[in-house]
């Protein structure tokens, strides 16, 4: 059991995790969240729901984690006055989930210093709620002006540049208002949401199996994150394991899902400090990897291979060996790349020092997945948390101290080796068996269910509840950038800006996957 | 130096033929004269916007540019400002919140001008669900597909839509009405 209150009775929720949730007065909430960070926890998450058809008022979910596990902390909150008090002072990550629960449930962290909206630009009318079972969107609709006062930065010599939503380049849409003095940043503020497209309410209309495809888009490049997630908080829920072999295919998916990422994050690395270069060869060896997930599992992506209840591929004795191969001349390939790459005097230069997290600020702030073990954050879902079939792999853990861009880079290039061993290994153990999978099409009704997952970007969580008929009565997605996304405005204090885009590149963090 | 020089050499040449332009991709009917599309003389300059997707449609315009597609190989290349761009490669279904920097977007690009909308979400809403331009569709959040907010020449199915695709899109929407 991972935390003692004398008012919280907890209960197991899954198999899979060493998870837990127990309901807890909103009066307590503090001194548990306090209990959790003094003893070296972090927040993972942290959501509402409407509860009221239910005879209830609304809900409060709090994920918390610790080296023992996970624990969800459900707050009952009151129908009229659904106030809960403010614990971003103790987990600085819930300040941007505090103010995104407000914008779609109305429930409001009391004595927060930030109460400016975070997802609601003005796409509805402050006062209504999307999330809320009586949202009328027609009625809600509004074509007020989305004004946002960000924080001014005075001085002599100090000057803003706004940049975004639309960038320069292919990326996905956000602002930034960098305060600088001649080209050195004094602060960045992001403003996000851009393309907040209702996805937990989407969720809400869905079959159990339609809401595994929604789970998946998400965050397109996390798609099998998050269908593992999704489909662990639903088996969770029906009180089924899917069978081993399906385990050790989904880990063979989430593994190639991290190559090739990290494959195509190296080469835009590359690009972004003029060795277009390192652009041309990653991304000839992530075309590989895609062509091969097309030719073995039917998309490049992976998308909607991972299913509730088990997995919708298979793979054959010759698949296995293209994955062999595959492996061998990645391993091969990228060790001549990483070569080139530590010796290249302008890489290194551009890299090192550059976007620096220390670790304690990273413990402070709650950094997380990658950019966290960058910094020293030594947390890994494969590793503390071993989901089957994690728990019989001994992932190996790739964590400096640095914090700066090289760091970051030398992670990815670790874990990316890490991978390549991972899958050879899964591969050895992976038997094929033609048994059709058993696709859970139901849950029981009123139940609650939490999947994570490491991505390659960090610790993905979904959270399921049902109604009484056993349907998507609120599913919350949880992407790591939101912890990460703050810490970026950490990271380019006192560079300069041209080396924003290289900064922002090491991080690579997820807007679809926080703006929902 | 060498060692980059040695690593280029093995690599090779990668890049495949690109594909034929497909008359059914159209949406609307050629709307450029033969003449100004010569006038684009193979240099075609593209501006990427996301206006709502799940970044899944990106990965594959990021992949247009490697040496397998080598979309600038064709003379075509990303730029950073709408005012340099002679074709808008539009992905999601279009968040309202994304709507009017979409429109500025558009507006910003100079005539004669193009417009690609690409993946199911940028067709029809997608797996998000159809919104109207008037608020009237399933979800809160969207416009829907891409032509709810602005004019769009090609569109291109799929989600993710393959590069080979993308790249048809493209020339579909450059070719002359045959
Ligand atoms: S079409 Fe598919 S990949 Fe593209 S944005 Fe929509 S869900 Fe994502």
């Amino acid at each position: 059991m991972p935390i003692k209150h004398p008012n919280l009775k907890l209960s197991r929720l899954t198999d899979a995790l060493p998870a837990w949730a127990g309901d807890i007065a909103v009066d307590d909430l503090r001194a548990v969240c306090r209990q959790v960070h003094d003893g070296g926890g972090r927040l993972v998450a942290l959501w509402g729901s409407d509860v009221r058809q239910c005879g209830g008022g609304f809900k409060l979910h709090v994920v918390l984690i610790n080296e023992t596990g996970l624990v969800c902390l459900n707050v009952p909150l009151h129908a009229e006055h659904p106030n809960y008090p403010d614990i971003s002072d103790i987990f600085p990550a819930a300040n941007r989930m505090q103010r995104a629960a407000y914008d779609l449930l109305g429930i409001c962290a009391q004595e927060g210093h930030d109460h400016r909206k975070w997802l609601r630009h003005g796409a509805w009318r402050s006062g209504s709620f999307p999330l809320r079972k009586d949202f009328d969107a027609a009625a809600s609709r509004t074509v007020e002006a989305d004004d946002y006062p960000f924080v001014q930065v005075e001085g002599q010599g100090v000057h803003e540049i706004p940049v975004g939503p639309v960038h320069a380049g292919i990326i996905e849409p956000g602002h930034f208002r960098f305060s600088i003095i001649g080209e050195r940043v004094l602060r960045l503020e992001e403003r996000l949401g851009y393309v907040h497209k209702g996805i937990e309410k989407r969720f809400e209309r869905m079959s159990l199996q339609q809401g595994a495809k929604l789970a998946g888009r998400v965050s397109g490049d996390s798609t099998v994150a998050y269908a593992w997630a999704y489909a662990m908080a639903a088996e969770g829920i029906a009180k089924v394991t899917p069978s081993n072999n399906a385990l050790w295919m989904r880990a063979l998916l989430l593994e190639r899902e991290r190559v090739a990422n990290h494959l195509g994050d190296l080469g835009y690395l590359g690009n972004d400090v003029a060795l277009s270069f390192g652009f041309a060869q990653f991304w000839i060896l992530k075309e590989q990897v895609l062509r091969n997930n097309a030719t073995l599992f039917g998309h490049r992506y992976l998308m909607d291979a991972i299913v509730p209840g088990g997995v919708a591929v298979h793979l054959s004795i010759e698949g296995k060996h293209i994955i062999e191969q595959e492996c061998d001349m990645l391993e091969q390939q990228v060790r001549i790349l990483r070569g080139i790459y530590d010796e290249h005097a302008g890489v290194q230069d551009r890299f090192i020092g550059t976007g620096v997290v220390t670790p304690k600020l990273a413990a402070q702030l709650g950094l997380c997945g990658l950019a966290g073990r960058a910094s020293a954050q030594a947390w890994d879902a494969r590793v503390q948390f071993a989901c089957a079939p994690y728990d019989k792999l001994d992932v190996q853990m790739a964590t400096y101290r640095n914090g700066d861009v090289a760091a970051r880079v030398i992670v990815r290039f670790d874990e990316l080796f890490e991978s390549l061993r991972l899958q050879r290994e899964i591969l050895a153990r992976l038997v094929s068996d033609d048994a059709a999978p058993v696709l859970l099409e139901r849950l029981p009704a009123n139940g609650f269910g939490i999947g994570m997952v490491e991505g390659w970007r960090g610790e993905v969580m979904v959270a399921i509840h049902t109604d009484a008929q056993g349907g998507l009565a609120r599913v919350h997605p949880h992407d790591p950038s939101w912890q990460n996304w703050p810490l970026l405005e950490h990271a380019i204090i006192d560079n300069i800006v041209p080396d924003f885009p290289l900064i922002n590149k090491s991080f690579n963090l997820s807007y679809t996957g926080q703006d929902l | 130096m060498y060692q980059i020089l040695k690593q280029i050499v093995k690599t090779g040449i990668k890049t495949e033929t690109p594909p034929q332009a497909d008359g059914s991709m159209r949406l609307v009917e050629q709307r450029l004269q033969q003449a100004i599309l010569e006038a684009f003389g193979g240099a075609l300059a593209i501006r990427q916007v996301d206006a709502g997707s799940c970044n899944g449609c990106e990965l594959e315009i990021h992949a247009v540019n490697n040496a397998y597609y080598n979309i600038e190989g064709l003379g075509i290349k990303f730029v950073a400002s709408p005012r340099h761009a002679d074709l808008l490669l539009v992905t999601g279904p279009v968040s309202r919140h994304m709507e009017l920097a979409l429109k500025r977007t558009y507006d910003a690009t100079p005539e004669p001008k193009l417009v690609v909308a690409i993946g199911d979400c940028a067709c029809d809403g997608g797996i998000f669900g159809s919104g109207d331009a008037d608020g009237s569709g399933e979800n809160y959040a969207t416009c829907g597909k891409v032509s709810n907010v602005i004019p769009v020449d090609v569109v291109v199915s799929g989600c993710p839509p393959a590069p080979t695709a993308i790249l048809q899109g493209i020339l579909t929407a450059i070719s002359a009405r045959k």
